[in-house]
């Protein structure tokens, strides 16, 4: 199967939000290379009319009821403890939306 | 204390004839991990809650007599674990820089259920960061060492667990088991390790590493330990919503085991194959009867693994924006990199079909095998890996090699069937022997009665690594 490009690691990096340096990027550029020709292998096996697993349980749609438990609910200040960057009780994130690039 | 007590049932016995009392249990493995700190298979050490909780306990023991024993099923029992689990108040990283010093704001269901049952938390054990590893040495706090012999790797995921175990560095531990996290290390480090049936130990509060595969188990020198954990932890919590409560098979007057020859060819290591077949006699002149069977897409379990298991870690390790809780994206290792990239390439458009797709279609056909297998026989006997514990740094290197440890394991978690890992002696330059026992969903009751029958056959006594 195919090999990938520094294009391609570029683009996935992207797409999973990693930064990577130049160095990274080469290593990973050829141990993925390896690794996705290695599983590649699966193209040998005849998986005609086989029904694909995505778990094991075989449970299907688990319902409870749609209810507030006080005693398993995190407190806002429980909430938010993990972090310094908060506002007002509310976490503070960076902004996304930087500047209109239409114009 | 001279010694430590080597099981539940005897550090209960100690506590109840008053041998010694639960802090003096605390004194004397923390000054054992103090002594046992080379082997760096603790992350953080919890001396005040264990103290207090010991207190609780002496307390408990001095007014409610013997009936605590009963209504307590682990009181004393010491524990260490897996820095995946959320433990309320008490830093849990996941081994990863990303959470270096988070503090959880709830425990885990089975941290909870065991601690609720008289078990005396005593730390966090090192691991591959995020669970991603079969050495240990993934792990961004430095890899553990196998008390054994130092040389070489205690196994992975759950490094710290197995080797704390093995070293009487605690008298139990926890583990995840995703793709052999928890066989693996207990068999490097000559330790009893359980991975249960997928969906019957609630994965609540503990950090997902691939949510299909996920098995929350743990390790202890005998079966039985491991057992009293299973019973502990095991049922609804009305959190996980895959564990259903079903009842367990229960084991036959007549049983009957397999050994898959596809276990046995090719690189297994000789001293492996001929210790795994010395076990299979031992039951055989208990009465059970042997049986070849064939597992014939064992091959292809590697490959399947490493598609459907990095898709599972992107789409998990996804949430870990620096904002919330944890550092940024910028503190991942490169392990947890290496997956999280490879899991998003399998996953993008363009590649699903082929690698995602076509990995689920052939797990339908890895569990088709145990589907059919288990139409024969009760369990299967397997080596747990193809080698016994190889040396620090030999396939750090080399991601594709050291995915490849994991090729006796995966399968389990593939099909979500429950897996022990039961040590059998030593290989010539010491390092610990070991196999499995598998077993359809919800067998747990069989593996353990197989287990302890052949700890019986063998008067199997366990050994403590010297530190």
């Amino acid at each position: 199967m195919s090999k990938l490009t520094k294009t391609d690691v570029l683009h996935i990096a992207k797409l999973a939000k990693l930064e990577l340096t130049n160095k990274e990027i080469d290593k990973f550029t050829s141990q993925l290379s390896s690794i996705v020709e290695f599983v590649g292998e699966l193209s040998k096996v005849d998986t005609k009319d086989v029904e694909p697993t995505s778990q094991s349980t075989g449970l299907e749609d688990v319902y409870r009821a749609d209810e507030v438990k006080g005693e398993i609910s995190l407190t806002q200040e429980e909430a938010i403890s993990g972090t310094d960057e908060t506002y007002n009780g509310y976490f503070k994130v960076k902004a996304i939306l930087e500047g209109r690039t239409d114009k | 204390m001279d010694k430590i007590p080597l099981t539940v049932k005897d550090t209960q016995k100690g506590l109840q004839e008053k041998t010694f009392s639960a802090t003096e249990l605390v004194d004397s493995y923390l000054a054992r991990i103090e002594r046992g700190k080379d082997l760096n298979s603790f992350i953080t050490i919890c001396d005040d809650e264990a103290y207090k909780k010991a207190k609780e306990i002496d307390n408990l023991i001095a007014s409610g007599g013997k009936e605590v024993f009963n209504k307590y099923p682990l009181i004393g029992a010491t524990i260490g674990f897996k820095d995946l689990f959320l433990t309320k108040g008490i830093r849990t990283t996941a081994a990863s820089k990303v959470l270096e010093s988070y503090i959880p704001s709830y425990s885990a269901t089975s941290v909870l259920r065991m601690e609720n049952a008289g078990g005396i938390t005593l730390g966090k054990t090192n691991c591959d960061a995020w669970a991603h590893g079969a050495s240990g040495e993934n792990s961004d706090f430095g890899p553990t060492k196998n008390p054994w012999n130092k040389e070489f790797v205690p196994g992975g995921s759950s490094s710290g667990s197995a080797a704390s175990v093995a070293a009487g560095l605690t008298l139990v531990a926890t583990g995840t088991d995703t793709g052999g996290s928890i066989r693996q290390p207990a068999n490097f480090c000559g330790v009893v390790g359980l991975k249960p049936t997928y969906g019957v130990v609630p994965r609540y509060g503990i950090i997902a590493m691939a949510s299909s595969l996920d098995s929350v188990g743990s390790f202890g020198r005998t079966v039985s330990d491991v057992e009293t954990i299973f019973n502990v932890t095991k049922g609804e919590d009305g959190h996980d919503s895959t564990v259903k409560d079903t009842e367990l098979l229960k084991p036959k007057a007549k049983m009957r085991i397999g050994i898959p020859k596809e276990y046995f060819v090719g690189g297994t290591d000789e001293e492996i194959v001929k210790n795994v077949m010395e076990v299979s006699k031992v039951f055989e002149k208990q009465g059970i009867e042997l049986k070849e069977i064939s597992l014939p897409h064992t091959k292809y379990a590697i490959s399947v693994y490493y598609i459907v298991q990095p898709a599972e870690v992107s789409s998990n390790l996804g949430r870990y924006d620096g904002i919330r809780y944890g550092n940024s994206r910028n503190s991942f290792g490169a392990e947890a990199k290496r997956r999280i990239m490879l899991g998003t390439y399998v996953l993008s458009a363009g590649y699903y079909d082929a690698y995602y797709l076509k990995a689920q279609k052939v797990r339908s056909r890895l569990n088709a095998d145990f589907e059919n297998a288990f139409k024969e026989v009760d369990a299967i006997l397997a080596p747990v890996s193809p080698t016994p514990a190889f040396k620090l740094g030999e396939k750090s290197e080399d991601p594709l090699k050291m995915y490849l440890a994991d090729i006796f394991t995966a399968p389990a978690n593939l099909a979500g069937i429950p897996g022990i890992a039961i040590p059998s002696g030593f290989t010539k330059s010491k390092l610990p022997l070991g196999f499995q026992l598998l077993g359809p969903r919800f067998s747990e009751p069989i593996l353990f009665e197989l287990g302890k029958l052949y700890e019986e056959s063998v008067g199997y006594k366990p050994e403590v690594a010297k530190i």
